[in-house]
C-alpha cells in the first residue's frame, strides 16, 4: 500500500500546476511578468528619472530609487494573480479542489500548495526582474540579491491575502473591490517616492500598508541600506501572512465542508 | 465482517432544520453491488459523501472497512474510489495525465502511475485519447475516465453517484460492461441511481430511499416480490379521465400522472374486467412488473410533488 503524502499534499498541487504550465518554461512566464514593470521603470524611472537626477536626502538616481519598488510590486502582483482570479475560477467554476476532497489530500495541504506555487511563481519574476535591473545598471549593493527572498516574503503575504479573498469572493466583479484597494496602494505606497513628501497623519497611514513595508525591505537591501529596522519591516510581511493564511485556511475549511 | 455498516446513520446541514439523511441502518458485504434508489433529494447523495468521508455524519454510526470515518476519514479515503456525480476531471490537463495526476494525490509514485495509467486507459478503451485534452471528449468517453480514475489506487470499495445519469444507450451499456467486470474482479460497488434498469442490470442487492430515510431493503427480486403482483397492466386515459376510470375498475390501482398501472397476478384477466366494465382506454398493455413498479409503490407520492 502506498504512503499519504505528506503535509495534505502541498506538493502535489505545486507540481500540478507546473504541468499545466509546462507549455510555458519559466523563461516565458518571467518575460511576461516583468513587461509591466519595465515599462514603469522606463516611462518613470528612466524618463521622469532625467528629470528629478537624483533622489534628495537618499542621493541614488531615481531609477535605481524605484527599480526596487518596482521589483516588490511586481512579486506581489505575480502572487496575487496566481491566487485571486486562477484559483477563484478552479474554487467555483471547475471545482477542483471539491474534486480533491475524495482523495488522501487535505484542504490545508491545498491551501498550503496554492501559496507555495504563488511564491514559486514570484520567484521567477523576481529573478526576471532583478536581471533587468542589472542590466539596466541601477544595482547598488551585492545586498540586491537578498531582494528576491525579501520578494518572497512580500509573495507570501499577498499570495495568503489573495487566497483569502478568493474564499469569500462572490463573483468576479468581487475581485474589482480588490483592485480598489491594490491600485491606489501601488501609487501610493512610496513606489515612486519616500515617505518623507507626505504630512504626519498621511504617512502613519501609508506606514500601515503592507506594500509600505514591502517596498521598504526591498529598497533598503538594494540599496544597500542594511539596519535592523528592516527586520520590523520583515516581522509585519510575516504577521500579515500568517494572519491572512489562517484566515484563508479557515474559510477554505467551511466552503469544503459544504 | 462487513465492509460498511451504518446504524441510525443521520446528516444535517448546518442552518436548517431539515434532515437530509434521517437515520438509516444497512451494511454491505464484500464483493456485492449494493444500490441505493431513490427520487432526487432523496439523501441518496448525502449518504454517499458520508461514504467518501468527505462529510462526516450528524449522528449515529458509521464504520467503513472496520474503522471510524472521522478519526481516520484521510487513510479510508486512499482505500476508497470515488466516482462523484459531475466528473470533476481537470480540465487543462489531458487524459493519461490526469490519471497520473490523480494517482500522485494518492501518494503514489510517478513511475508506478506511468505504468498504471496504461492499463487504466485500456480498462476504459481510451488508449486512444491518452494524449487529447479533457474538455474534447463526449460525455461517455469522460465518465469511462472519471472511472478509471478512481481505480488508481486499487480501491477495496467503489463508489459511483448517478454513474449514467446524462448518457446515451450506447454509453450505458458500455460502461456497464466496464463496471460487471469490476464486480467479477470482486471489488465491491456502491451505486446511486434513480434508473430502475440500472439496479435490476447491476445491484444485488439494495435499498430505496425516501425522504431521508430507507423505505425497504432486499434484492430486485425479493423487492418485486414482496411490494408488487406478478404482472401490470398499464393503462392510458385522456386527461382528467384517469381517477375515474380508477374508481370504476377498482381493485389495486395506482394513479400516476400520465397512465394507471393495475397491480394483478394475471394482467390478461384484468384486461378483459376494463371491457367488461364499458372502460375504453387509449391503449393497454401488459408487462411483468419491474423494480419500477417498486419504486413508484414506494416513493410515487414524493414523484409527483
Amino acid at each position: 500500500m502506498s504512503r499519504l503524502p505528506a503535509a495534505g499534499g502541498a506538493h502535489l498541487v505545486v507540481l500540478r500546476n507546473v504541468w499545466v504550465h509546462k507549455g510555458g518554461t519559466p523563461w516565458t512566464m518571467a518575460l511576461f511578468s516583468v513587461y509591466e514593470p519595465i515599462l514603469y521603470l522606463l516611462a518613470l524611472g528612466v524618463g521622469v528619472g532625467a528629470l528629478v537626477g537624483e533622489v534628495p536626502g537618499i542621493d541614488v538616481p531615481y531609477a535605481a530609487f524605484v527599480a526596487p519598488a518596482l521589483l516588490a510590486v511586481a512579486m506581489m502582483n505575480s502572487a496575487l494573480e496566481e491566487t485571486t482570479n486562477t484559483v477563484y475560477g478552479k474554487l467555483t467554476f471547475d471545482r477542483f479542489y471539491h474534486s480533491l476532497l475524495v482523495t488522501p489530500m487535505t484542504v490545508r495541504g491545498m491551501v498550503a500548495g496554492e501559496l507555495l506555487w504563488a511564491a514559486a511563481r514570484a520567484l521567477v519574476t523576481g529573478v526576471g526582474f532583478l536581471a533587468v535591473i542589472a542590466a539596466f545598471g541601477l544595482v547598488r549593493s551585492p545586498w540586491a540579491v537578498m531582494a528576491v527572498p525579501a520578494g518572497l516574503l512580500t509573495a507570501f503575504a499577498f499570495g495568503a491575502f489573495g487566497l483569502a479573498a478568493a474564499g469569500y469572493a462572490r463573483g468576479w466583479h468581487s475581485f474589482q473591490y480588490v483592485q480598489l484597494v491594490m491600485l491606489p496602494m501601488f501609487l501610493f505606497a512610496t513606489t515612486f517616492y519616500p515617505v518623507t513628501v507626505y504630512t504626519e497623519w498621511v504617512r502613519v497611514l501609508v506606514e500601515a500598508l503592507p506594500l509600505y513595508h514591502a517596498i521598504e525591505l526591498s529598497r533598503g537591501l538594494a540599496l544597500g541600506e542594511v539596519g535592523p529596522g528592516l527586520l520590523l519591516n520583515a516581522a509585519y510581511l510575516v504577521v500579515f501572512g500568517g494572519v491572512m493564511l489562517a484566515v484563508a485556511q479557515a474559510r477554505w475549511a467551511t466552503l469544503m465542508a459544504r | 465482517m462487513a465492509l460498511i455498516e451504518a446504524e441510525g446513520l443521520e446528516k444535517r446541514y448546518p442552518g436548517t432544520d431539515f434532515a437530509a439523511v434521517a437515520g438509516i441502518g444497512f451494511r454491505v458485504e464484500r464483493g456485492e453491488a449494493f444500490g441505493f434508489l431513490g427520487p432526487n433529494g432523496a439523501g441518496k447523495s448525502s449518504t454517499m459523501r458520508m461514504l467518501a468521508c468527505v462529510s462526516q455524519p450528524s449522528g449515529g454510526s458509521l464504520r467503513i472497512l472496520g474503522e471510524d470515518p472521522v478519526v481516520h476519514g484521510r487513510a479510508l479515503r486512499a482505500r476508497l474510489g470515488v466516482v462523484p456525480q459531475d466528473d470533476a476531471l481537470d480540465l487543462q490537463l489531458t487524459v493519461r495525465e490526469n490519471l497520473i495526476v490523480y494517482g500522485l494525490y494518492f501518494g503514489l509514485s510517478l513511475k508506478r502511475m506511468r505504468a498504471k495509467s496504461a492499463e487504466l486507459l485500456e480498462f476504459a478503451q481510451l488508449a486512444d485519447k491518452a494524449g487529447e485534452r479533457v474538455e474534447h471528449l463526449s460525455g461517455g468517453m469522460r465518465r469511462r475516465l472519471t472511472i478509471a480514475r478512481s481505480l488508481v489506487n486499487d480501491p477495496e470499495i467503489l463508489l459511483l453517484d448517478e454513474p449514467t445519469t446524462g448518457l446515451d444507450p450506447q454509453a450505458r451499456h458500455i460502461l456497464w460492461d466496464r463496471l460487471f467486470r469490476l464486480k467479477s474482479a470482486g471489488v465491491t460497488l456502491i451505486l446511486t441511481t434513480h434508473y430502475m434498469d440500472e439496479a435490476e442490470q447491476l445491484c444485488d442487492r439494495l435499498v430505496i430511499m425516501d425522504k431521508g430515510l430507507i423505505a425497504d431493503e432486499g434484492t430486485p427480486r425479493e423487492l418485486i416480490d414482496r411490494h408488487v403482483t406478478r404482472e401490470v397492466l398499464e393503462l392510458r386515459f385522456p386527461p382528467g379521465e384517469q381517477e375515474q376510470a380508477a374508481e370504476k375498475l377498482g381493485g389495486d390501482v395506482e394513479v400516476l400522472p400520465d397512465r394507471l398501472l393495475c397491480y394483478a397476478d394475471d394482467g390478461d384477466e384484468v384486461l378483459t374486467r376494463v371491457t367488461e366494465v364499458g372502460l375504453r382506454p387509449l391503449t393497454a398493455l401488459v408487462r411483468r412488473a419491474t423494480l419500477e413498479d417498486v419504486f413508484l409503490r414506494l416513493t410515487g407520492r414524493s414523484l409527483t410533488d
